[in-house]
This record gives C-alpha cells, sequence and structure tokens, in this order.
C-alpha cells in the first residue's frame, strides 16, 4: 500500500519524546517543512515537492552552550492557525512561537506548571501574542493536545488534551475555554491524542489505541496495535486513515469510518512498516490525504519517508 | 526533563564498572585479598550515606565529564590506579551497557529492576564484609522508597532523559556483536517477537462496543511480528527474582572474555571540547566529591596494576583513527598504574572537602578553577 521513499537526512539524530516529529505543508511554495527534536535542538529542514532542494535550519533552546535538563526541548509542533502558521517549540522553562520557517521568534512565555493549557491570542501579524487564558483541567503533566477544524459543519468539541494519567478533556473553544468531557484513563500515560469527526483517538503506553466520542466519552473500539508504548498518532483528516508508531520498531496504518447505522467510528487495519531496530518516536501524514507520511526513530538521523504506491 | 536520574545513572553505571573490574580481576589470578579490598573499597564509596544523599536529591543530569570524573574517583578510592585512556575505555564501555539495558527495557519502571540486578550482584561482590553489604541495603531501601510510587509516567520521562543522554553513542562492543544484540552499526537489535511486557497484551486485537459498552464485534490484524503472552512480573522487594535479566552480569568468570570496544568507522565523534561547565554542574561535581569517603591517598603501597584490556597494540588514543573505513577491531592496552601525581591532586581536592564540612553556596572563582584544571590535566 505504501512504499519506502528517498530519506531526507538531518542534522542531528532524533530525541525519544512523544510526538518527535512535525510538518508542515506549504502548498504555495511547493515544500514541506519538517521539525525533529534533539535535545535542546530542533532541527528542521525545507524540502521541495520536486526532490531536488533541502534547506536546513537549527533552533536552539536560550543558552546554547550549556545543555542543562531545563531547557531540553520537549516538543515542537507546528500550528496552522487561520492567519498563519507557527512552530511552538515547548521545554520545561518555557513556550517558544517562531514564524512557521524558523526564522524569528515572536514569542517566549516561561512556564511554572505542565500541568495547565495555556491560551494565546495570536494576531495575524507580527509578535503581538497575548497571554488570554490559562487553563485547569488536568492533574497531572499533559502530553498531548488536538483540535479538530471542521469548516462549514458544526463541532461540538474543539479540542482534546491527554496527560500522563490517561486521562482526556474535551473542550470547547470560545472567549473563554469550557470544559465539555473529562475522561477518565486507568493510570496509564496517554502519549498522543488526535480529534476527527468529534472521536478522540488515544494512544497510550500499553500499546493500545481507544476510539471515544469526545462529548460524551462512551468507548466505540479498542484495539491492542502495539506490544510497546505509542509515542505518537496522527490523522489525515479528509480521508480518515490513521497513523500508529510505537517503541516496538512499527508503524501501523489504519482506517476510521463512521458507520451510518450505528453513528459511530469504526477501525480498521491496513498496512504496517517496521523500521528495524529502532524506536519509533514521530510519524505524521505529509497531507491531508494521508497520500504520503514521515517517520522519526531515536538515534536517527533521518526522516523516513513512505508515499502510497 | 526528570530530576531523578542520578541515582539509578550512578548505581547502574557503577554497576557495569565493577562488574568489568572484578571479571578481569579474576581472569589476571589477582589474590584473593586484593580483589575483595578493590571491590569493597569502591562500593564502600559508592554506597557511603553522604554520596547517596547527594545523588538521591532531586536534580539534573549533567554531562559525561562529570560523570567520568566522579566515577574515576570512585574507582581511585580503591588501592587501584586507573589511567586517564584506561578510564574513557572502561567508561565508554560502562555506558554502552547501560545504554543497551536502557534502550531495551521492556517497560519503563522495569529500570529499577534493571538498577536492582546490579545492587543484587553487588551486594555478592561484597558480602563478607557486613558493614559495605548494610550500606548497599541501606541504599536499596531509599531507592525503593524514593522509586517504587512513581507513577509509569514519570519513569518513562526518567527513560527518556537518560535516553537523551545516551544518544548518538554507538562504539561497538565485541561482547554485545558476539551475542548479535548489537548490529556492526553500533545499534542496538529490536526484536518484534517474544513475549510483551506484563501488563500489555498481545497485539492483533480490535474490539468494537456499542452505546452501552457491550461489545460488538472483534477482529484481528496481522502484527507483523510474533508476539507471545507476558511471563511474571520481576520482584520490586529488596530480595527476589528480578525475571528480566537486562543489568546482570555479562562479564561472567566462567568465560573470560576478551572486551574490544571500537568506535564505528566514519562516525563523528562527540564534541568533547571543554565546553564551560555550568556553575550548577561545578557545584554538583564539588558536593559529590566532597561527599565521597576521604580515603588517605598518600598511602602508596606497591602500585596495584591491572591491563583491564589485551596486552598487544598500542594504548589506544580518544579520537577515532581517520581512514580506517574497514577498521577491524582498534585492541587497546589498558594499564592500571599508580599514579604519583594523579593521586596528589585528587587527594589535594579531596583534602579541601573534609567531612563534616559544609561547603560554600557556591564555589569561589579560584575552587572552580581549581577543579576544572584538575579534569584539564586528568
Amino acid at each position: 500500500m505504501y512504499r519506502k521513499e528517498k530519506s531526507i537526512q538531518i542534522k542531528n539524530s532524533a530525541s525519544a519524546l512523544y510526538n518527535n516529529l512535525g510538518v508542515l505543508r506549504i502548498a504555495p511554495r511547493r515544500l514541506t517543512c519538517f521539525t525533529a527534536v534533539h535535545a535542546n535542538v530542533v532541527n528542521m529542514v525545507s524540502a521541495s515537492w520536486d526532490g531536488l532542494n533541502y534547506s536546513h535550519r537549527q533552533l536552539q533552546s536560550k543558552e546554547p552552550n550549556v545543555a542543562t535538563s531545563t531547557s531540553l526541548i520537549m516538543q515542537a509542533a507546528f500550528c496552522a492557525l487561520p492567519s498563519r502558521d507557527l512552530l511552538v517549540v515547548t521545554s520545561q522553562k518555557g513556550i517558544q512561537m517562531y514564524e512557521s520557517d524558523g526564522s524569528t521568534m515572536v514569542y517566549w512565555h516561561a512556564l511554572d506548571t505542565p500541568e495547565t493549557n495555556t491560551v494565546f491570542d495570536v494576531p495575524s501579524k507580527g509578535s503581538n501574542i497575548t497571554l488570554a487564558d490559562v487553563i485547569e483541567g488536568h492533574k497531572e503533566s499533559i502530553t498531548d493536545m488536538a483540535s479538530e477544524c471542521c469548516g462549514g459543519e458544526v463541532c461540538v468539541a474543539d479540542l482534546v488534551s491527554a496527560d500522563d494519567g490517561g486521562n482526556l478533556c474535551v473542550w470547547k473553544a470560545g472567549e473563554e475555554f469550557s470544559l465539555l468531557n473529562h475522561i477518565p484513563g486507568f493510570d496509564i500515560s496517554c502519549s498522543s491524542v488526535k480529534l476527527w469527526k468529534g472521536t478522540a483517538v488515544a494512544g497510550y503506553g500499553t500499546g493500545q489505541i481507544r476510539l471515544y466520542e469526545a462529548v460524551t466519552g462512551i468507548l466505540h473500539a479498542e484495539v491492542n496495535a502495539h506490544a510497546r508504548w505509542i509515542y505518537s498518532l496522527d490523522v489525515a483528516p479528509f480521508s480518515g486513515l490513521l497513523l500508529s508508531a510505537a517503541e516496538d520498531s512499527l508503524v501501523r496504518v489504519w482506517l476510521l469510518s463512521m458507520s451510518p447505522e450505528s453513528h459511530s467510528v469504526e477501525i480498521g487495519h491496513l498496512h504496517n512498516e517496521c523500521v528495524t531496530d529502532t524506536q519509533i518516536c514521530g510519524a505524521k501524514f505529509c497531507d491531508s490525504d494521508g497520500y504520503a507520511f514521515a517517520v522519526t526513530g531515536y538515534d536517527l538521523s533521518e526522516i523516513i519517508r513512505y508515499t502510497q504506491s | 526533563m526528570s530530576l531523578r536520574t542520578l541515582p539509578l545513572v550512578f548505581i547502574n553505571l557503577g554497576g557495569e564498572m565493577l562488574y568489568i573490574l572484578d571479571q578481569r580481576l579474576q581472569a589476571l589470578n589477582t589474590s584473593e585479598d586484593n580483589s575483595e579490598k578493590v571491590m569493597t573499597d569502591i562500593v564502600g564509596a559508592m554506597f557511603s550515606k553522604d554520596f547517596m544523599d547527594e545523588l538521591l536529591k532531586p536534580q539534573q543530569l549533567y554531562s559525561h565529564r562529570t560523570l567520568k570524573t566522579v566515577l574515576t574517583r570512585l574507582a581511585h578510592t580503591s588501592i587501584m590506579r586507573l589511567s586517564q585512556a584506561s578510564m574513557d575505555k572502561l567508561y565508554e564501555l560502562m555506558v554502552m551497557a547501560f545504554k543497551y539495558q536502557v534502550f531495551l527495557c521492556p517497560r519503563p519502571k522495569d529500570l529499577l529492576l534493571v538498577t536492582y540486578n546490579h545492587i543484587d550482584t553487588i551486594r555478592e561482590f561484597v558480602q563478607h564484609t557486613p558493614v559495605v553489604v548494610n550500606q548497599v541495603d541501606e541504599t536499596h531501601r531509599k531507592v525503593i522508597e524514593v522509586y517504587s510510587s512513581l507513577p509509569e509516567g514519570e519513569f518513562q520521562l526518567l527513560r527518556q532523559t537518560l535516553l537523551i543522554f545516551l544518544q548518538d553513542l554507538h562504539v561497538r562492543v565485541s561482547l554485545f556483536l558476539k551475542n548479535k544484540v548489537q548490529n556492526p552499526n553500533g545499534r542496538f537489535a529490536l526484536l518484534s517477537s517474544g513475549p510483551v511486557p506484563p501488563g500489555i497484551d498481545v497485539p492483533g486485537l480490535i474490539r468494537m462496543f456499542d452505546r452501552k459498552g457491550r461489545e460488538v464485534r472483534r477482529g484481528e490484524f496481522p502484527t507483523g511480528g510474533s508476539y507471545t503472552s507476558p511471563i511474571r512480573e520481576g520482584c520490586f522487594e529488596l530480595h527476589g527474582d528480578r525475571v528480566i535479566r537486562l543489568g546482570m552480569n555479562i562479564y561472567s568468570r566462567n568465560h573470560p572474555e576478551e572486551t574490544y570496544i571500537s568506535k564505528p568507522p566514519s562516525v563523528k565523534q562527540k564534541d568533547d571540547a571543554p565546553n564551560l561547565l555550568a556553575k550548577e554542574e561545578l557545584n554538583l561535581l564539588a558536593r559529590l566529591m566532597g561527599s565521597m569517603k576521604a580515603e588517605d591517598m598518600a598511602e602508596t603501597e606497591t602500585g596495584f596494576r591491572i591491563n583491564l584490556f589485551m596486552t598487544d597494540g598500542e594504548e589506544g588514543g580518544t579520537g577515532t583513527s581517520g581512514g580506517a573505513e574497514q577498521s577491524s577491531f582498534e585492541v587497546i592496552n589498558i594499564q592500571a598504574i599508580q599514579d604519583e601525581q594523579a593521586a596528589t591532586q585528587l587527594a589535594r581536592i579531596a583534602g579541601q572537602f573534609t567531612e563534616g564540612d559544609k561547603l560554600p553556596e557556591s564555589l569561589s572563582t579560584n575552587k572552580g578553577a581549581d577543579l576544572l584544571a584538575l579534569m584539564d590535566d586528568l
């Protein structure tokens, strides 16, 4: 179903962090930007679609000479907002936001506790970003968040956040964020969560994937997907393809579909890829249809790509 | 990242160091008395209350340089002396063994079982010296107390912090290559077969539920591996069957393997150039050195000389030899020699920190410079 393409070399190897791959597709410039975190550095590479040009950039946490633990980066992710794209980099010290090509840092916010969601107001240009809200909902460290852009349809749930206890919080965005639902966990970390058509897709340290109806918390499906800790999930919104990647060296492709009779989501397995001897830490689709996806692994200095054959 | 890595790092790295030293001492027919004295002295220093208390304080994990300095000092609390080159090679071997254990740990909290495997074997090394056995037991109890209640997510964070620390190290170890746990490119083998860890279900099952929570359908999918049910969980108490074998002594006395190490060709040496150590890191170094038992270093019985590895070949440098693409293993001659100068310098540093004295809040630039100079001279 998929075949391996030419890998992209990155300057440093990827660190073992959840969701350690960022992908931003910039259609007007016919290129795709990838990010992978190595300790206190974000490696960025922009790959042109014709495969001929690769440009690299590195963003470093504040203190370049001394890699103390608190400046280690926990996650770097692209946020595609309606008006602009930003690269958000988080460490235990704080949050940094950059223009999506990494050229300028537009904002820096120091963090006190890792258990709160912080909300920022981002204008369409410039660095006048303000802290809008700090929402509390988790008692444990937050591991991942996902939101859904529904386009024309009405969305009930806008945002879901997951934590180290496996708890999921479902939010409605607005002037103020309101908690719609809290789905309790089983003391197993949820390392990655995505939102698709109102379904929260969550990956856990037990290697399981669970599909919950976000607003009601009803469990629709449970998959014993991996033999080790899941590190990354991604959904291709237009096709419903789901990607799961774990420390067991496997990436699996699934298909999510809404069953018309039961109005509930179903999941079927499509494909496996094994990255030999590698504990995978990031896997993302490169486009909204899921035509291609990319993978990073611990200690691996390349981004491996696959496209549908 | 995690602030609780140091105790596990020291116990595991120190444990590997002791395994290697023990094996070499045996292989060279060192007298029973001398062997035991070396092991007991090092274990006694490592598991001393003051030293462990320093380690157990929540703090960051610093650089390999600091660790290596402290481990060298620990080794030198015995009557044995190691040259810098020996220590470098020994450190690489220890670190690769530890990386293997952390990488292959089935569940994050099994890091504790790996640590307990080390502690169990260390206890055997010093079994004839009750005072030191007590120290080991005390430390073991403290570790159980601090770590047993950590949730699995915290352990994974700890493990991730360790993996960052151990990143990009691909030194090939002959014993690992021989047992096929490491590939010729230096990476460890990950199998997609075997028992899943306790608490994890064998992959392959999809279950669907209706709105009332009843299972309405189940299906299977091809996993691309051959996993089996989990075996029993190891024991996290003071004594017991740990079940997992990571962390056990692979340098068995019965098979005195010569253990070679070599770097994969054309690998960029991780930059070891003296970067400024953070002030915090220097502080940690001072605290750790100061909390170690200050042996009387001037006592000079005839130097204790052991070859840690095979004797042919010249003493290897620390850099990669250029141009050796298809490298046969660099055979390394490591000698433990009595280094009067190093001993005196260490004694001077040790003498500055007598037991019971409170260390100054931050090092004056003088003391900081002394420690830096010491590390440059080593």
